[in-house]
């Protein structure tokens, strides 16, 4: 049934379905493999279907229609208790009637480990986590960012193949977020464990992973390397997903060799790379990264096409300038400029031209 | 150690100075004026409730408290008596001297008089029975024990037969006359009472047998008021008169007046505050020579304090059992089907208590709906009804029944407070279902566990309604002693003094669940 790419595969859903109310798909159709020791993150909005996906992992759902693989094996008739997967979950569930200690002895002493290797163990995972002085104490007298750790070292602490972790860093403020992410990416590559991690934040998830996968609606949109996806979106949902993005509505004009010309909506003609389209007439997105986006042809192709752009606004934020233009009839249009000391600084009402090389403008599904 | 501390105060000998508001007054004292007004509104407030529990709650309260050791009726009713009495060797068997018995003579006409004497009787039957009647029936007799003195003066002038002669008595008598005057006073106060006039109201029988005490005492030699000749003739007719002996005259009346168990009861009941009710509550009783056990028979209250304690228990017991399911399923259902559930629970309280009880008669009796059913099954042959009623198994199973919601709803609102992803967590970090149960979530429910079990513990150690009807006498509660003593033997001092005690035990058991649980583990919400 798996496939070849599969076979090394640590983890595996095969044509995973889910059902809660039997009237709607809530994952629809999931295919995902990942190999030992990478670091997987599920991104995707409220409602698509992460969580789920993770519960069905764990054990917690069971799949309305196919397999899901651990280590080759199928779990779908593992009690989770025997699956033997830490979790943190987004608001830690760390027992509030244990201390530290107590939570993180919890695993070991369900596994019948003995008091002495127990306690080594405990400390160890303190330590990893730089808690080792907070064994005594209860969640409750703890900050956020440290029951966050101890969350993480009591899905740890077992020493599991594999750890899912459910929005870890929601409930965090900005730094400590940061700080935490770096954390976390550096203790699972340590340990070499398997991290499936599901997030809504696409900054977390662009820094953390190994690889990202999309979700929307039930279902992967696309699933590759950072780098890949902020680059190169399969669609229009991951283009606007993913990082700040520019879209511009309009039909393909002409297709070949691996370029496109793409007439918008005020009749000018831009360049563009062919993604989702493959014939002229087709309606299309065109998705360019502000930072993607030149003003002047210097730098261009010299017969690349050029769109006339009114200034609405710029905006100063220190290390780049944000300005926000008038671009074929929608006034949405941002690019983002270094603030090198020749670059200029634009006025609302000027009139300018803008243009880009056409594989960074990717014509995408309408 | 001691150098470093002295060192350190010289150090650091000035205290930090109170910090001020901007107008200059000290900060803590601008805050409280501020705080003031609110606190005045609060009070305000809550000031209907507060008075309404103080009149209604703590009052009877504490003058249950008062009744469970006030005996003034006896000291108060036989002064004389009990006076009299203190001289009394009750050791020694005997009945008291003819002193004691003149003493009782007085007192006793003087509560029949005002109408008192029964009231005494019975105070003093709870604790010797037959004194009640025996008060009764002698007060009848006290003109009998007068007569003689009555003739004996009649006798010598009709005139004595005149309000008007005693009044004119006693306001000469000055202090040459105090049997008489003592008598009248009181003869004066109890018309006073009444409404009548003393002057004109008919003279009590007491007061011949009075003056002749006085004569005969010869106290009234002193007397040189305007009755002199009257009294002079009176004092020749009695040389000749051979006073009967009040002893002789109350053991005619009855028998019992030379018992000395009777005076030793009115002897130890003399004083205005008693342990007797309370001792009466734990099996004990006032003896002459202090503290001694009931007689076997009369040994119910420890037994029944036992049965309450017990069977509260066992009824807290099961409703924790029975409870704490329809709890956790109140708690884990989704919202549609737990609020059925709840509606079901709270049913029990829209209907009536009596009539929930009298439906466990039915069902539980020995022809009710169980037994016949496990007849028809099989389970039991016809002759071997189970007897589920009547007894304490009846009180068991319908105070369960009765007082489940009030285990379910704390615990439901404590389980509601806590998130499935703690049992979650627990399995995923390796435990079984029993396991993360047990160690993460049973822990959590804890104090609403606590919370139900005072809740019901306390209201069923007091309960009355359902012990009463489906209890027999196996399965009554303490609480059913306390209503037969305020509304049938109207023996209120030993209901208050059973009250008293069963409001001790409850603070105890309070106190103890405090030190071990601690109160603040108790969660109704
Ligand atoms: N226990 C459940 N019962 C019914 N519907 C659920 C349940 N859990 C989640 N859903 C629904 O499934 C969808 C996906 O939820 P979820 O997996 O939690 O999304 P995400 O974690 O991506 O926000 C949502 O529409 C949600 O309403
Ligand atoms: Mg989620």
């Amino acid at each position: 049934m798996a496939s070849d790419s599969t076979n090394d595969a640590f983890v595996v859903f095969d044509r995973v379905q889910k059902s809660y109310d039997g009237e709607t798909l809530v994952v629809k159709d999931l295919n995902l493999s990942l190999p030992k020791g990478e670091f997987l993150t599920m991104l995707g909005p409220s409602g698509s279907g992460k969580t789920t996906c993770l519960m069905m992992l764990a054990g917690f759902e069971t799949a309305t229609h196919g397999e899901i693989l651990l280590d080759g094996k199928p779990i779908n008739n593992i009690p989770p208790h025997k699956r033997g997967i830490g979790m943190v979950f987004q608001n830690y569930a760390l027992f509030p009637h244990m201390t530290v200690a107590e939570n993180l002895a919890f695993p070991l002493e369900v596994r019948k480990m003995g008091k002495s290797e127990r306690e080594a163990k405990v400390k160890r995972a303190l330590d990893m986590v730089q808690m080792g002085e907070f064994g005594g104490r209860r969640p409750a007298q703890l900050s956020g960012g440290q029951q966050q750790r101890i969350a993480l070292a009591r899905a740890l602490v077992f020493e599991p193949e594999l750890v899912l972790m459910d929005e870890p860093l929601g409930a965090l403020d900005k730094q400590l977020r940061e700080h935490m992410q770096f954390e976390i990416t550096s203790i699972a590559h340590n340990l070499g464990i398997t991290t499936v991690y599901v997030t809504h934040d696409q900054t977390e998830a662009l820094t953390m992973s190994d690889r990202v996968a999309v979700f929307e609606d039930g279902r992967i949109q696309q699933l590759a390397p950072p780098d890949e996806l902020y680059e190169a979106p399969q669609n229009s949902f991951v283009a606007q997903f993913i990082g700040e993005n520019n879209t511009l509505e309009g039909v393909v004009e002409t297709i070949s060799n691996g370029e496109c010309t793409v007439r918008v909506a005020d009749g000018s003609l831009i360049d563009a790379k062919p993604v989702n389209v493959t014939k002229p007439g087709e309606k299309t997105l065109i998705s360019i990264r502000p930072e993607r986006v030149e003003m002047g042809k210097s730098r261009l192709h010299p017969d690349a096409h050029t769109l006339k752009a009114e200034v609405l606004e710029f905006i100063y934020m220190g290390d780049i300038f944000r300005t926000r233009l008038r671009v074929a009839g929608r006034d949405d249009f941002v690019i983002k400029t270094r603030n090198a000391p020749d670059q200029k600084r634009l006025k609302p009402g000027e009139q300018i031209e803008i243009g880009w090389l056409a594989e960074d403008a990717r014509a995408l599904d309408a | 150690m001691s150098d470093a501390t002295t060192a350190d105060t010289a150090k650091n000998p000035s205290r930090p100075e109170a910090v001020l508001a901007a107008d200059g007054t000290p900060l803590k004292k601008s805050l409280n004026r501020a705080l003031r007004r609110q606190k005045i509104r609060a009070l305000m407030l809550i000031a209907p409730l507060l008075l309404f529990v103080l009149i209604s709650f703590v009052a009877p309260i504490g003058d249950m408290l008062f009744r469970s050791v006030e005996n003034q009726i006896v000291s108060e009713t036989l002064p004389r008596t009990v006076v009299a009495l203190k001289e009394w060797d009750e050791a020694s068997g005997e009945p008291p001297s003819e002193q004691v018995y003149q003493a009782l003579y007085r007192d006793m006409f003087i509560s029949v008089e005002r109408k008192e004497h029964t009231r005494v009787g019975q105070r003093l039957n709870y604790e010797t029975t037959g004194i009640s009647s025996l008060f009764r029936k002698s007060g009848r007799k006290m003109d009998d024990i007068a007569e003689p003195y009555e003739d004996l003066i009649l006798d010598v002038d009709k005139g004595w037969k005149t309000p008007e002669r005693w009044a004119t008595l006693y306001d000469s008598a000055g202090t040459s006359l105090p049997a008489f005057t003592s008598a009248y006073e009181a003869f004066v106060e109890t018309m006073t009472e009444d409404g009548k006039d003393p002057a004109t109201t008919k003279p009590w029988e007491m007061f011949y047998s009075e003056l002749y005490d006085d004569i005969a005492t010869g106290d009234a030699a002193g007397y040189n008021g305007p009755l002199s000749a009257e009294l002079a003739a009176v004092t020749n007719a009695v040389q000749g008169f051979a006073a009967p002996s009040f002893a002789d005259a109350f053991t005619e009346i009855e028998e019992d007046w030379a018992d000395h168990e009777v005076w030793g009861t009115i002897k130890v009941y003399a004083p205005r505050f008693t342990p007797g009710y309370f001792l009466t509550s734990i099996d004990m009783q006032l003896g002459p020579d202090g503290i001694e056990a009931q007689p076997e028979e009369k040994q119910i209250y420890i037994t029944l304090f036992k049965r309450t304690l017990i069977m509260s228990l066992v009824i807290t017991g099961s409703c924790i059992l029975l409870g704490y399911p329809v709890a956790w399923l109140l708690a884990n259902l989704p919202m549609r089907v737990s609020n059925l559930l709840m509606i079901l629970v709270l049913l029990p309280f829209w209907t009536s208590l009596l009539v929930r009880t009298s439906a466990w008669k039915v069902l539980l009796q020995q022809q009710g709906v169980i037994n016949d059913l496990l007849v028809w099954i099989g389970l039991i042959s016809d002759e071997g009804r189970l007897v589920m009623i009547n007894n304490a198994t009846g009180t068991i199973i319908a105070m369960t029944h009765i007082l489940l919601p009030f285990m379910i709803l704390p615990l439901y609102s404590v389980m509601q407070t806590i998130p499935p992803t703690y049992l979650r967590a627990a399995k995923s970090l390796g435990a079984t279902n029993w396991t993360a149960f047990w160690r993460v979530y049973f822990p959590q429910s804890v104090p609403g566990i606590g919370a139900g079990s005072i809740l019901v513990f306390i209201l069923s150690i007091g309960y009355y309604i359902t012990p009463e009807i489906v209890g027999g006498t196996k399965g009554v509660f303490i609480s059913n002693r306390i209503a037969y003593h305020i509304s049938s033997s109207l023996n209120w001092g030993l209901a208050a003094a059973l009250g008293s005690i069963l409001l001790a035990v409850v603070l105890l058991l309070y106190w103890a669940y405090d030190k071990i649980v601690g109160i603040d583990n108790v969660k109704l919400g």
